[in-house]
């Protein structure tokens, strides 16, 4: 991490071509230290190729491609990239092991709850990202897509992976046809997010305009975590029941919650020193090097600080008992309560990590990239892909919908948004092949669509009541 | 007059070209995103609204209709306009995309070979140009594509082309999209979703709208021969189901059992398992009776209003009264909920020449020991409810016009995304240097980069065909400059 802050402070644009050996005996050197140590509790269950187990073999691998994939963008070597591919090839094996597994165990395919549409999007991404890459020849939008797999599958490692029967509503054909479109729209979706990141960072987009983006969306994510601040200042989290592993409902979506105290403040800290390098890129607009100069180390800061809250936020909420208001008396809490929380602060981790690797090695990242209209035309086709199948997605859902209900069409927000998702990446297809939108417009309007994708996906069942919470 | 048509002119060109589409798509996506923040009035349950907003705050949303977003009568407005600008976008656009599609171009003219961006040209020797391009028109075949001869002023020009029809898709899009706006609108126009709620035995041809507001009665009435819930071992439901019967005219013309996800469908009216639950009453009640004289329990199946024979001779009992969950609000008897959690039962237990007395049971509530002035004892075994089910229905006359615009619309999306209209011309040229060559050169409706790697493989191709008329020792070394010095690179 010193190295890294060394970095952020004076940006080396010199493409060096640093030891790719010292990550190519690291990364294995990691994994497998992390697999010896995960051993005696893989040996414990009955069964060794157990879905727990494969999907740890999984995440270890991706862990190890995703290492791969960003070591391979700034250091440049064609073994570093077979390796990044041998490793998702591998993971993709295991990941598929454990899919089958659980299609097996609960006799239908893994759609019905966050755990297993997870594990299902995750499946979709890699595998969408690997087709591509041998299609159209891009070995470089691994270095997006295997770290979004890897936070989708470390998320499942925290939800309640037990297999529940299917509510009646949910026993249909249809709505299996549903989601596998939904699944592979989405990770199309995320590999066109992938590229046109890739594409700003290629077309000069300055790191501060990143810099500025990212501390932008590190901010909302706690601003929204905040959202549970307590008056005492803790924060809210449900309470879990550990024997039905499940929530514990007062009422009909009236969760039973409990506050750890102080992680309030620790939070209200983060998002305020997270702000400040926007600030800061806002007053100096590329004319001030001190301003610059200070809005990256305070970043390094701020991703530090964002390290200390997850951790503390994981030691405290991993099995602990607190406090509730709403009853007066202690209940007890686990990660699993709180998936979502833990969800938006891996990913302000892990894009500020990203971050980070762009502050350190900008110059290498921006050698390795295909021409800029190059993987300008690559986000399009992508798209070209995603949009039938969000098409089809929703289609499917509508035909459900009308044989479960009798109604296709009840503007609930899950609806609500795919339609919106649908729309912009209507727009981005009509600015580009009618209006002759290239470039920075579309990569925008392609980061836009993923966003608005990734809302429809999570933020919906976080933050928005429907027909839908269930999934 | 000249004056108005120009005003309707700026207003044409405005409402069809892509800014106003853009705009408005971002109109839309904005009012309803601002639908999904703010509470919909469809979507909450009862009291939430006040609960959450201020009276002021209700006051001023439901001005503007942002209660009820999506069916408030400028959301309508909105998706009408949009559908407006999608015909008139189409037919501003349209009739160059058919000149594409019904009037091929397949001659090349003399500025087109100049300007074409995708061009190369071909030396042939030893050949006469009616030989030249027969070779040539070999070539494309085995390229498979399919050369077409067009002859202009003693000139033939050789076109092929693939995927035409992809010009066409666009408005194959645009016309699903209308075709499902179409089929929403006859739904919203003729159809309706209701609600009913029969007990076994019950028979309706009445329901009520959603909403409350209106009451829509049937041509035909629809039995309740049964309901009933499955459950997981965990206890958890696992399937409703309700028998239905549609009788028409006295006559039960069809029966089904109906469960979530498999209507029952009868002249276009659809019906839905949609709840399923206990109507409070009950619809046999089990008891324990001994007789106080002494003597063995026997059990007791009352069914309500059906006076039951005891033990004794000329002793019956009639279930009086049952409270499923009973509780006391100021001096009444009511029930807190439809489930049998803390009955009450009250008895009418006639004996001979007694007067016929009352008997009340709380088993529920041990503390609680009302006198019992008849001749036996009574202990709760336990009750089945009468439970209801709740039927939803549906009229969607639009569904099969919608179902149908969402394949089309799939397809156009096929055919916009994955087939390119490729267009490749040859025609005998003069070189720079007054050498007799054949001009080829390719166009595609978008991913020219795809088509650059055919139409070099299509001049290879042809540039074999043309070569193999050379003696052998001379072809590589005479053809190879040739193509290199060829204009393709040029853009």
């Amino acid at each position: 991490m010193s190295r890294t802050g060394t970095g952020a402070s004076t940006i080396s644009v010199e493409p060096g071509r640093a030891r790719p050996y010292s990550l190519l005996v690291g990364v294995p050197l990691v994994v497998l230290v992390l697999l010896v140590m995960s051993l005696p509790r893989m040996m414990q269950s009955q069964v060794l190729w157990s879905e727990p187990n494969l999907l740890f073999l999984a995440l270890l691998s991706y862990l190890g491609a995703s290492a791969f994939y960003v070591g391979f963008v700034p250091l440049r070597g064609e073994i570093l990239h077979r390796m990044a591919l041998g490793a998702t090839v591998i993971g993709l094996l295991f990941h598929t092991g454990a899919v089958v597994h659980r299609t097996y165990d609960a006799g239908r395919p893994p759609f019905s709850n966050m755990y297993e549409m997870l594990l299902s999007f995750a499946w979709g991404v890699v595998l969408v990202s690997i087709i591509f890459e041998k299609k159209y020849k891009m070995t470089f939008a691994g270095s997006v897509t295997l770290p979004i797999a890897t936070l989708a599958l470390i998320l499942t490692q925290l939800l309640p992976s037990e297999i529940r029967p299917l509510m009646p509503a949910l026993q249909s054909t249809w709505l299996h046809i549903h989601v596998t479109f939904a699944m592979f729209a989405y990770a199309a979706c995320a590999v066109s997010f992938a590229l046109a990141l890739l594409y700003l960072v290629k077309d000069g987009v300055s790191t501060n305009t990143f810099l500025g983006g990212v501390s932008a969306l590190v901010a909302s994510i706690f601003a929204g975590v905040l959202t549970r601040f307590d008056e005492q200042g803790g924060i809210l989290v449900p309470a879990w029941d550990a024997l039905e592993k499940r929530e514990i409902y007062l009422a009909a979506k009236t969760p039973l919650m409990v506050s750890i105290p102080g992680l309030g403040y620790l939070f209200a800290i983060v998002l305020a020193v997270s702000l400040v390098p926007l600030f800061l890129v806002l007053l100096a607009r590329g004319k001030s090097a001190v301003l610059d100069a200070w809005a990256h180390r305070i970043f390094v800061m701020s991703t530090l600080l964002q390290i200390v809250a997850v951790a503390a936020f994981i030691s405290r909420a991993k099995n602990g008992s607190y406090f509730s208001a709403q009853v007066g008396g202690f209940f007890s809490t686990r990660l699993s309560a709180s998936p979502f929380l833990v969800a938006g602060m891996a990913s302000a981790l892990f894009a500020s990590a990203l971050l980070l690797l762009l502050l350190w090695r900008r110059g290498t990242i921006e050698g390795i990239l295909p021409e800029p209209h190059k993987i300008d035309l690559l986000t399009y086709k992508t798209i070209a892909v995603a949009f039938p199948l969000l098409t089809i997605m929703i289609a499917t859902g509508a035909y459900w919908a009308n044989r479960t209900w009798g109604s296709y069409w009840s503007w609930d927000p899950k609806e609500t948004w795919a339609l919106v998702s649908w729309l912009v990446y209507a727009g981005y297809l009509h600015s580009r092949l009618v209006h002759g939108w290239r470039g920075r417009r579309s990569a925008y309007f392609a980061i836009i669509g993923f966003a608005v994708v990734i809302f429809t996906f999570f933020g919906v069942s976080y933050l928005l009541p429907g027909l839908h919470a269930y999934a | 007059m000249a004056a108005k048509t120009s005003i309707l002119d700026t207003v044409f060109k405005q409402l069809s070209s892509v800014r106003t589409g853009i705009i408005l798509l971002i109109v839309l996506v904005v009012t309803a995103v601002a639908g999904t923040l703010i509470v919909q009035k469809p979507l909450a349950r009862p009291g939430e609204l006040e609960r959450i907003y201020a009276p002021e705050t209700l006051r001023v949303l439901n001005f503007f209709g942002l209660l009820d977003v999506f069916h408030s009568w400028w959301f309508t407005s909105l998706l009408a306009l949009l559908a407006l600008v999608i015909v008139l976008a189409s037919i501003e656009r349209f009739p160059i995309a058919w000149r594409y599609f019904a009037h091929p171009y397949r001659f090349p003219d003399e500025h087109f070979v100049r300007n074409l961006p995708l061009q190369a040209s071909v030396r042939y020797r030893l050949l006469t140009t009616e030989e030249a391009l027969a070779r040539a028109s070999e070539a494309f075949r085995r390229k498979g594509l399919k050369p077409l001869l067009t002859t202009k002023q003693k000139s033939t020009a050789i076109f092929a082309e693939k995927y035409r029809f992809s010009r066409l898709a666009a408005y194959i899009i645009h016309l699903s999209l209308l075709t499902i706006f179409a089929g929403a609108i006859v739904d919203a126009l003729w159809g309706y979703r209701a609600f009913m709620a029969l007990t076994p035995g019950e028979t309706a041809a009445q329901a009520e709208t959603m909403g409350g507001t209106a009451k829509i009665s049937l041509p035909f009435a629809i039995r309740c021969d049964g309901t009933g819930q499955e459950n997981y071992p965990d206890g958890t439901p696992r399937r409703w189901w309700s028998r239905l019967a549609v009788i028409e005219q006295g006559k039960e013309v069809l029966t089904k059992e109906i469960a979530v996800n498999d209507p029952l469908t009868y002249r276009g009216v659809r019906f839905f398992q949609a709840s399923y639950g206990s109507t409070g009453e009950a619809k046999q009640l089990t008891l324990g009776v001994t007789p106080k004289k002494g003597g063995s329990e026997k059990s007791l199946v009352l069914v309500p209003g059906v006076a039951a024979p005891l033990d004794e001779p000329g002793s019956r009992a009639t279930l009086a009264a049952f409270v499923p969950d009973f509780a006391i609000q100021g001096n009444q008897i009511v029930t807190a909920s439809e489930r049998p959690t803390n009955p009450f039962i009250e008895l009418l237990v006639e004996e001979p020449k007694r007067s016929p007395v009352r008997v009340r049971l709380f088993p529920a509530q041990p503390a609680i020991l009302p006198s019992n002035p008849s001749s036996f004892d009574f202990r709760y075994e336990g009750v089945e409810m009468v439970n209801y089910t709740g039927l939803q229905l549906a009229r969607e006359p639009g569904q099969w016009v919608i179902w149908a615009g969402c394949i089309l619309l799939t397809l156009g999306l096929a055919m916009a995304f994955y087939f390119i209209h490729m267009r490749f011309w040859a025609l005998p040229v003069l070189d720079d240097r007054g050498r007799a060559a054949l001009w080829l050169g390719g166009s595609a409706s978008k991913n020219r980069e795809d088509i650059e790697v055919r139409f070099r493989e299509l001049v290879n191709e042809v540039r074999l065909a043309l070569e193999s008329a050379l003696p052998a020792q001379g072809a590589r070394t005479d053809a190879e400059p040739e193509l290199a010095s060829s204009r393709s690179t040029h853009r």
